[in-house]
């Protein structure tokens, strides 16, 4: 993955948010880090196939991201994308199970209920399969987001701010769990976070608040 | 999961919602549905029972009531008419054809009609078991009423005076059951016939009973066997035949009795114009013509029907309205949702699709509850009230219009649900995820 000269600005916003350029090779794990206003989530978003950029490109596998078609970026996050966000979303409508069902739905996977319930355990929530979203903690919730993530195998799972609101134990659970499942599809994984705790974890860290620092073995 | 499973699952999310606009949608599609089947079915019958019948001429008195109770047996009769004045009419030469009625009897609530065969032939009905009536006091029961007071050849019933029912029983003249007729779908299934003669008979042996009665008390009791005896020989010799000629009833010693009203068919078209005139003129009877009567009255109930229908249409336009509300509301709780599932994959059209489902779901559950309370409805009605029996409404009918009420309400449904579509289809992923959160 790669991306050159983006630039966002906002409607009704007097900034333009500039990002350094920055390639990251297949597999590889990227760091986001910067404070509250920074534009990471914002960076998430552009490198998510959620938001085109005002200025500047996204390639992946050669191919030039916003140059797709409406339909033609529903596919690619369907194949390629998988995002926990900060504040999971799950739909509240549908219990666990059925959460993980619909984004095999709608990533038009065939039905493969046996290998959810693999995953939930995997994750060790399988009890919970029949919960309801507002029936569990927010570290179980945060488990399902992970698992609704990684359901349509993707080359790049994104995690907005995941250890915001846990302490230093589950926290290190989490990017456990990030990591496990990045490895187990092959894909990269890329965190966006506030969080200086994480930073010795990761080779690549992008730091919006200064410059891209490479750091050496974590 | 698909998304008719979500939409499903997003209705169960908020039963109460959900409930009461189904409920809602259902109350407005059962008044317009109602409407639309009693009013097909009573207009219906309404016709098709005064087929064939040109005029109905009777006692003075409201021509409506004279219909209502010569054709269609509700209402009570206007009065009596004399042999006499029968004999003017049946001798035009402008009638064709004319049909007597004798009222005045009911038994469980069902008339008893003095009549003639042609009354039979009027409607078409044949006797299924039995035979027509040879003889006074025999009956030739209705389907319907045999149906319902489970009656048998050979059964004896005891007629009440009056038209409606607990009247004054005449105990002392049981009626024979000689017949039961096939169903007609007309009003002779609701009714038991016999001749005008046994319609007299009952009467004039209870008048004589009951002077018989009067001069008993001021004797000894000791006669009393004697006039028992008198009785049963009175019985055998009240098995008298009836005639079979048209109006073969007007004999020298009967001219003093009386009919309640004659059905009369013209020779011609043209006498439509003269020979009520001459009725309502020269006589002192009064003559109405169907036709024109039910006209009025359909008129006359027509605005109770349009008033009923517009609330029916209100409710639904209300429920319509819930519906609309109900999920623009939704709309606002559900961008996060509508705006992960596209993160997920989910293109536009599957979420707009999904939101036009839930439209569609909720419409045609309402629709069919709808229908379901309207057929329900009418069965209890048409079981509790016998105006209704009288009518021949039926319950299960369904009628084509229904399935128009059934299309037009989806329509409205995704109408209601096109809105929350498109702001389904618009919603932007990033700014809606980065708003608070």
């Amino acid at each position: 993955m790669q991306f050159l000269n983006l630039k966002h600005r906002y409607e009704n916003s007097e900034y333009t948010i500039s990002y350094p350029d920055f390639t990251l090779n297949e597999k590889e794990h990227l760091l986001i880090i910067g404070g509250s206003g920074s534009g990471k989530t914002t960076l998430l978003h552009i490198l998510g196939g959620l938001l085109k950029p005002t200025q500047g490109e996204v390639f992946i596998d050669g191919t030039s991201m916003y140059s797709m078609s409406e339909s033609g970026l529903d596919r690619f996050r369907r194949n390629h994308i998988g995002i926990v966000f900060q504040r999971i979303h799950l739909i509240s409508a549908l219990t666990v199970i059925e959460n993980l069902a619909l984004a095999q739905y709608l990533s038009k996977q065939p039905k493969n209920k046996p290998l959810l319930q693999d995953l939930l355990s995997e994750l060790g929530i399988a009890e919970k399969a029949k919960k309801y979203p507002n029936e569990l903690s927010f570290g179980e919730s945060q488990r399902v987001g992970i698992a609704r993530a990684v359901i349509n195998k993707p080359s790049i799972l994104f995690a907005d701010e995941p250890t915001s609101n846990l302490d230093d134990k589950n926290s290190d659970k989490v990017l456990k769990l990030l990591q496990d499942q990045a490895e187990k599809n092959d894909a990269s994984l890329i965190i966006a976070t506030h969080d200086e705790r994480i930073k010795r974890h990761y080779n690549n860290v992008l730091n919006l608040d200064n410059e891209v620092i490479p750091v050496g073995n974590g | 999961m698909n998304i008719f499973k979500l939409s499903f699952s997003y209705l169960k999310k908020s039963p109460l919602n959900t409930g009461l606009n189904i409920l809602l949608l259902a109350l407005g599609i059962a008044t317009i549905t109602t409407l639309l089947l009693f009013n097909h079915q009573f207009r219906n019958n309404l016709v098709q029972n005064a087929e064939g019948i040109d005029l109905v001429v009777g006692a003075k008195g409201s021509p409506i009531q004279l219909i209502l109770s010569s054709i269609y047996h509700i209402d009570s009769p206007t009065g009596n008419i004399s042999l006499g004045e029968v004999q003017s009419i049946i001798n035009n030469p402008m009638v064709a054809q004319a049909i007597p009625l004798a009222l005045g009897d009911n038994y469980q609530g069902y008339r008893i009609v003095g009549t003639e065969r042609s009354y039979l032939a009027l409607y078409e009905a044949n006797i299924e078991k039995g035979e027509f009536w040879k003889y006074s006091k025999e009956i030739v029961a209705g389907a319907n009423v045999a149906n319902k007071l489970q009656l048998s050849l050979g059964d004896t019933i005891v007629s009440s005076h009056g038209v409606m029912e607990a009247g004054q029983a005449h105990e002392d003249e049981p009626l024979i059951i000689v017949g039961i007729l096939e169903e007609t779908n007309s009003v002779l299934d609701q009714l038991l016939l016999t001749s005008v003669e046994s319609v007299w008979d009952v009467h004039e042996h209870d008048e004589e009973h009951e002077e018989e009665h009067d001069d008993h008390d001021h004797e000894e009791g000791d006669e009393h066997d004697h006039d028992h005896d008198e009785h049963e020989e009175e019985h055998a010799k009240h098995k008298l035949e009836v005639s079979t000629e048209p109006f073969g009833f007007i004999t020298n010693e009967n001219l003093n009795k009386e009919l309640t009203s004659l059905l009369i068919v013209y020779n011609s078209p043209l006498a439509g114009a003269m020979f009520p005139r001459f009725v309502n003129d020269q006589t002192d009877m009064q003559a109405a013509a169907p036709g024109f009567e039910i006209t009025r009255l359909l008129s006359l109930l027509g605005i109770g029907f349009d008033v009923l229908e517009v609330f029916g249409f209100i409710l639904i336009l209300a429920s319509m309205l819930g519906i609309f509300i109900a999920l623009y509301n939704a709309m606002k709780e559900r961008k996060y949702d509508l705006a992960v599932m596209r993160t997920l994959g989910g293109s536009r059209i599957v979420l707009m699709s999904q939101i036009l489902l839930e439209g569609i779901l909720l419409v045609l559950s309402g629709s069919l509850l709808g229908i379901l309370f309207a057929h329900l409805g009418i069965a209890y009605l048409s079981g509790t009230y016998q105006q209704a029996e009288q009518f021949n409404i039926n319950a299960w009918v369904i009628l084509p219009e229904e399935l128009i009420i059934l299309n037009g309400a989806v329509i409205l449904g995704i109408l209601s649900a096109l809105v929350p579509a498109i702001i389904a289809y618009r919603t932007p992923i990033s700014t809606t995820l980065s708003k608070e959160s």
